[in-house]
């Protein structure tokens, strides 16, 4: 019993370690756009990440033919998504941007960075984003589209008299 | 620009600079995944303790007790000086 014990830990270690070594960098990186992090200073992208690979780690055993990569980053945007509901007090909110991080993505969001992210960095269906964020795939569809003209258009420097109702008339 | 040009600049722009991962990730969530394994074995363990504990006071009690025995009645009056007849 204790044998075949030891005999599992060490293959959920080897093949975790596997895991690792090609997912990491792929994570990181979506995690370093969804904090807005620059790439060289991401204390909190290395967090959601390495928080979110212990939990596919203590989960290894009961995958059962689950994709680990998929679920380590539905944790890290479920994650991602609390933390700034907590620290914003709602995702879409205006706070999210006064703070004005910086990175590419630094002028959007934290909804607007989790749609670009999972959409156009990993790639994930419409219809899976809005089931994993829990919103109508219509808004995916304009949120994805508003994020996008922002990354493309940066709007000048003070960006926050753009009003609520502003925001959902453009197109 | 149409969409799929525009969704394809826009995933240039994520693409680029991604960031160096650091070496200590992979120990840093082995060490938390493991002390997470080790916490719900624990709390398995402790669940099954406190059933077994439970189970073993319940059948204590119901071994001392007897609750299935008819208790001796209370109501009736003893009947006493019926050898006088």
């Amino acid at each position: 019993m204790r044998e075949r014990h030891a005999s599992q830990g060490a293959r959920r270690a080897r093949e975790f370690e596997a895991f690792v070594a090609g997912a990491a960098g792929r994570l990181l990186h979506a995690a370093t756009l969804l904090t807005a992090e620059p790439p060289g200073a991401n204390p909190r992208a290395r967090r959601l990440t390495a928080l979110s690979l212990a939990h596919t780690y203590a989960a290894w055993d009961r995958l059962h033919g689950e994709d680990p990569y998929d679920r380590t980053r539905q944790h890290l945007t479920a994650r991602f998504a609390r933390e700034a509901w907590h620290r914003h007090g709602g995702l879409g909110g205006g706070l999210g941007r006064s703070r004005r991080p910086s990175g590419p993505l630094g002028g959007l969001s934290p909804q607007e960075r989790l749609v670009l992210v999972l959409r156009l960095y990993e790639g994930v269906a419409e219809e899976q984003t809005a089931a994993l964020l829990g919103l109508p795939v219509e808004r995916v569809r304009t949120i994805c589209d508003r994020a996008v003209a922002a990354l493309l258009h940066p709007p000048a420097a003070p960006a926050r008299p753009v009003a609520p109702e502003a925001k959902t008339a453009t197109p | 620009m149409n969409r799929p040009k525009r969704e394809a600049a826009a995933r240039r722009i994520l693409e680029q600079s991604p960031p160096r991962v650091p070496p200590e990730l992979y120990a840093e969530a082995v060490r938390r995944g493991a002390r997470m394994l080790r916490r719900r074995t624990a709390a398995r363990r402790l669940m099954w303790l406190l059933l077994g504990a439970a189970a073993v006071a319940f059948a204590v009690w119901a071994l001392t007790v007897q609750p299935w025995v008819e208790p001796p009645s209370e109501t009736t009056p003893p009947v006493t000086g019926w050898e006088g007849w």
